[in-house]
């Protein structure tokens, strides 16, 4: 089973990017599971010196659950044209110490949506840079979903299938970075 | 020399045979000039290689890249430059070496990062000796240089005033030292 770690960088309810790693969630390859990380909200702000000792019992979480995951899906909204500070400070925690940390070779994939015109695509973008200088291997696919108000019907589900299409390719795609399990002889 | 005095002696064949790299007294590494000012460069320091009939080939393990940062490594190895978890190890083979005098030149075919492209390696030849062990021994100095995208080795960096952090030209180096197979 290949297990895909579902990140938000929202905290909002009924964030649609929340709904957006839900509807992936629903269009998995075969072999394929996604659970989402709901951790975010407990990271504290980076602090070096918090950082000397045993980490924060949030941020173990987030590195275990990185760690545990075959792959992560980050979905993200766009705040100031960049990455929500949420998020970029969970990932600045995860990040440490940089040489050994759970993102390394991990395969990710970023997609994200916001309510303006262009879905988040800049905050996609620099997600991106950030997850390639920590050491992961990161797809070269972007999903910018705009008006995402229009985009989910009363019940939180995609209602454009070109969405829903793209989408899908991208965590079929993600899944396919997994390399394969070592067989072991019996 | 002049190159047209160059150009009129005759190109000799390598020695035939196999000849195996003393790895204790050989080195390979690339350089590459960083923030447009002084080029940083790194042995690469495990590696195997050998000349046979006037072919070389060879291959290095790029986890074996020394650099005084260990932040630098990780990211050397991370998808973003070599990929090691996927490609770790760098290939080259060649041609026939063409020796003029004391210059070499190899056509080749190198690997980085799963891409293989066309290199043309230049250098000297030395040699062969008979070493104090009673082995015949030569050594050839090459270099190369690569445009890494071309590799896919695509990280960059904007410098402030403008510009790139880190050249796509890099010169790989390789001192071989040669000893024939019993």
């Amino acid at each position: 089973m290949t297990r895909i770690l579902g990140i938000s960088g929202s905290l909002r309810g009924g964030s649609h990017n929340a709904l957006l790693l839900r509807a992936a969630a629903e269009g998995l390859p075969a072999g394929a599971e996604l659970e989402v990380w709901r951790g975010l909200r407990e990271i504290p702000a980076y602090d070096e010196d918090l950082d000397r000792g045993p980490a924060p019992a949030a941020v173990s979480a987030l590195r275990e659950a990185v760690a545990a995951a075959d792959a992560v899906l980050f979905a993200t909204p766009e705040y100031n044209h960049s990455i929500p500070g949420a998020l970029k400070n969970a990932l600045d925690w995860a990040s440490r110490p940089l040489a050994t940390n759970p993102f390394r070779d991990k395969p990710v994939a970023v997609v994200g949506s916001s309510t303006g015109l262009f879905g988040a695509v800049w905050s996609q973008a620099e997600l991106r840079k950030v997850l390639a200088a920590m050491g992961a291997r990161v797809l070269d696919a972007e999903l910018a979903v705009g008006h995402a108000r229009d985009r989910f019907d009363a019940d939180g589900r995609l209602l454009d299938d070109d969405v829903r299409e793209a989408l899908d390719a991208i965590v079929t795609a993600l899944a396919a970075e997994v390399p394969a399990p070592i067989a072991i002889a019996a | 020399m002049t190159i047209t005095e160059q150009q009129e002696q005759t190109q000799t064949a390598i020695e035939t045979g196999t000849w195996t790299v003393d790895p204790v007294h050989s080195a390979l590494g690339f350089e590459v000039r960083y923030m447009g000012i002084a080029k940083f460069s790194a042995p690469v320091e495990e590696f195997e290689a050998a000349v046979v009939d006037g072919r070389l080939s060879g291959a290095a393990r790029i986890a074996s890249v020394e650099v005084k940062d260990e932040n630098l490594y990780a990211h050397l190895l991370s998808p973003e430059f070599f990929d090691a978890e996927r490609h770790p190890e760098i290939g080259l083979s060649t041609g026939e070496l063409v020796r003029r005098g004391d210059d070499v030149e190899l056509e080749g075919e190198l690997t980085i990062k799963g891409v293989t492209r066309p290199v043309t390696l230049r250098g000297t030849i030395t040699g062969p000796v008979a070493d104090p062990y009673g082995n015949p021994r030569y050594g050839l100095r090459l270099a190369t240089t690569i445009d890494r995208t071309e590799f896919g080795i695509e990280w960059n960096a904007d410098m402030p005033a403008g510009g790139k952090a880190l050249s796509n030209d890099v010169t790989l180096r390789a001192e071989l030292s040669l000893v024939q197979a019993a």
